[in-house]
């Protein structure tokens, strides 16, 4: 029999995340030994049977990878062909990918904020345990997140797995009028988002500042989607082409997903957090004085407040989509012609849930012979594992069910997206006292 | 426990998949409070923490078992289930994951992992129907969230669900489309296959490539005997077309097969 410091906490299937993972946490004597972010996602093999795939498929498989950020991977699929081929996509059809971008943003980010995080501040096991008593809350949000995907379907066809985008543009670009009939509900739904950002500003946050280092990508013009460099708060500053060189990957006998750490360095944080931090100047005024108004200024070094990151971001979104609108000019062509050559092309976009990096070799056929993949979770297993073990050290005392949720909820301030990574969460808390019995 | 619900309880299981397919209950933005509504959600771990114990009414099935823990999962989801419906591609035939069926997996595991040894997975991505019986199949990759909600309605109400097993073309040539494949000779596999997205890829000028799988009775021998003659397809660009994301559906493996074959000889 254990002594009276031997506890036990075990959550079999982390919830409101997509994908299948767990958490493993052993405790001994009030200590933490061990945090191990389990993720038994089944290995889909992607980078395995891309190889002898022709180019102009990359954007269509690997969208598979993820049915929550399928244009993330399309995007990065399509930048890095083009990169490959010696290709550019500019004028109107660049503005078109950042415009399906922006609906894949609201989309994403107005699922996780009001669906699967704001439950876990307010107390619900789900979004619609959460509309009995915040009936409108929940309404707004469905709104939200139906534009989001109103512009994903107009220009792709279906919200997921789009249809649409390919290397060198889209297969057909959409008529002016079509795109101004979203413009009314665009305005509604910023609107409606502005009041919810308020609503989650009152939200109760833990003190959690933490040290990290935020890489984003950052493009001298404009808040990042599919182009820019990769930059940190602590002086990373190089272009896409070099990410292996600076960033490295470890497997884990407890993962499917590979650990990814900056070279030299280690863990990282990716996603809406980093990219309001790294990119704050570069949001729309509307945005800014949103973030302002809910308590938001860089640097914010609180992932729980990633929440409200996320709400600045959908607001960014409505006003980009807004602008792109406005100044839409069908353009002569749906796409340009990118013609295969042999070469090495690397892609990287920001996914809602951070940087997505493609990078692939093909021959001068176009058929693919390598092809390697660095999704956003992949990238923050590293920093949620950190973040875990801090929380649980600070909150020691708790009884394992506070514990739990509370580790629940500091993942999910990743947005974690499984199926992705793993290319996520069972909570098992060992605690054990005295002496070491193996 | 063993309490009468009320509400028919809901289930919804994640296999090998991208999540995109049980996502599309959650993009029922209109219709979710309602579905909450008639239904008892009892197990849908990508939205709720809370789960009710089983029997469950409704089961839907999404992924493509590849590992051998999921072959003994879906066992047991089976006897828990009154009926089983599997949601999309992966669920149905295996999925785009089935192309490790073509080849050696130990390959694919030593491109993707430095550590091959630490991952457990099966040779092959199979289809739910391979291991237990299914009551219905919905198709498509990603399914289509309207007939998913028909599906629903149509086992709520003991009547059979209104789907449809005919070819693309039908749905195309109804929404008054040019085709694709006669005018502009695209590689459009919209004859052998199913329809129900709404013949998306030709109303945005490009040929289908087949998500829905193959419809009832497909004469893929014909349709790549036409496109090797008005396109000069090769024979390696037929095995790709065919190889996609139902690539193990009995149809388009036979059709893939036999292409590969010839580009051997």
């Amino acid at each position: 029999m254990a002594d009276s410091k031997t506890r036990q906490i075990k959550v079999d299937y982390l919830a409101r995340v997509e994908g299948e993972g767990g958490l493993q946490v052993k405790i001994r004597d009030d200590q933490v030994q061990e945090v191990h972010l389990r993720i038994f996602e089944p290995p889909r093999l992607f980078e395995g049977f891309l190889r002898g795939r022709h180019f102009t498929e990359a954007p269509d498989i690997t969208a598979r990878i993820c049915g929550i950020c399928p244009i993330a991977y399309q995007m990065s699929a399509v930048h890095a062909m083009e990169n490959a081929c010696g290709a550019s996509v500019g004028g109107q059809l660049r503005a078109l990918r950042r415009l399906m971008y922006c609906g894949e943003w609201i989309e994403s980010h107005a699922l996780h904020v009001f669906m699967l995080h704001a439950p876990d501040f307010l107390g619900y096991e789900d979004a619609i345990q959460m509309s009995h008593m915040h009936p409108e809350l929940v309404k707004d949000a469905l709104y939200v997140k139906k534009v989001g995907n109103e512009i994903v379907s107009l220009l792709g066809g279906r919200e997921i797995h789009p249809v649409n985008a390919r290397v060198g543009g889209f297969y057909k670009a959409p008529a002016r009028e079509r795109l101004n009939e979203l413009v009314e509900r665009l305005r509604w739904a910023r609107d409606a988002t502005r009041e919810a950002a308020d609503i989650l500003a009152r939200l109760e946050f833990p003190d959690f500042e933490q040290d990290y280092e935020f890489v984003a990508l950052s493009h001298p013009d404009e808040y990042p989607f599919c182009e820019g460099r990769i930059v940190s708060n602590k002086g990373l500053d190089f272009p896409i082409e070099e990410f292996y060189d600076r960033i490295e990957e470890e497997q884990v006998p407890y993962s499917t997903a590979l650990h990814s750490r900056i070279r030299g360095r280690g863990a990282y944080h990716v996603g809406p957090l980093a990219r309001f931090n790294l990119n704050y100047e570069k949001l729309s005024a509307g945005a800014r004085e949103a973030a302002r108004a809910i308590g938001l200024e860089p640097p914010c070094r609180n992932p729980f407040k990633s929440i409200l990151a996320r709400a600045v971001e959908i607001i960014y979104a409505f006003d980009e989509a807004l602008r792109i609108i406005e100044q839409y000019e069908p353009p002569p062509e749906p796409a340009i012609a990118v013609a295969p050559r042999a070469g090495v092309g690397h892609g990287c976009t920001e996914a809602p849930r951070g940087i997505l990096y493609h990078r692939y070799r093909i021959d001068g056929e176009g058929i693919i012979r390598d092809a390697r993949i660095a999704p956003p979770t992949a990238q923050n297993q590293k920093i949620m594992e950190s973040d875990l073990r801090e929380l649980i050290g600070r909150n020691i005392g708790d009884d394992e069910e506070k514990l739990t949720l509370k580790c629940e909820q500091a993942i999910r301030n990743y947005d974690p997206c499984i199926s992705c990574s793993c290319h996520f969460l069972k909570l098992e808390i060992d605690r054990t006292g005295g002496p070491d019995p193996t | 426990m063993g309490r009468k619900h009320p509400k028919p309880k809901l289930a919804v299981w994640k296999f090998a998949s991208c999540d995109g397919c049980q996502l599309s209950i959650l993009d029922c933005e209109d219709e979710l409070l309602d579905i909450a509504g008639a239904v008892e959600i009892a197990y849908f771990p990508e939205a709720t923490r809370a789960v009710v114990k089983g029997p469950y009414d409704i089961s839907l099935v999404e992924g493509s078992v590849t590992t051998p823990h999921d072959a003994e999962r879906i066992h047991k989801i089976r006897r828990a289930s009154t009926v089983l419906i599997t949601i999309g591609a992966c669920a149905t035939t295996g999925g785009i994951q089935a192309l490790r069926n073509f080849t050696e997996v130990a390959d694919y595991v030593r491109a993707v992992y430095p550590t091959p040894q630490y991952i457990e997975t099966l040779s092959k991505s199979t289809p739910i129907t391979d291991h237990v019986f299914v009551d219905f199949e919905l198709r498509g990759c990603p399914i289509n969230k309207l007939l998913l909600l028909e599906l629903i309605s149509a086992y709520l109400n003991g009547r059979k669900p209104v789907v449809p097993e005919y070819a693309l073309c039908l749905e195309c040539k109804r929404l008054g489309n040019t085709c694709v494949m006669v005018a502009h000779g695209a590689p459009c596999m919209g004859p052998v296959t199913q329809a129900g997205c709404g013949a998306l890829c030709p109303s945005y000028n490009r040929p289908c490539y087949g998500c829905f799988g193959p419809k009832r009775t497909p004469n893929t021998g014909s349709l790549a005997e036409w496109w090797r003659h008005h396109r000069d397809m090769s024979e390696e660009e037929l095995v790709r077309a065919f190889r996609g994301f139902n690539a193990w559906s009995e149809a388009f493996r036979r059709a893939s097969e036999a292409h590969e074959q010839t580009t051997m000889k």
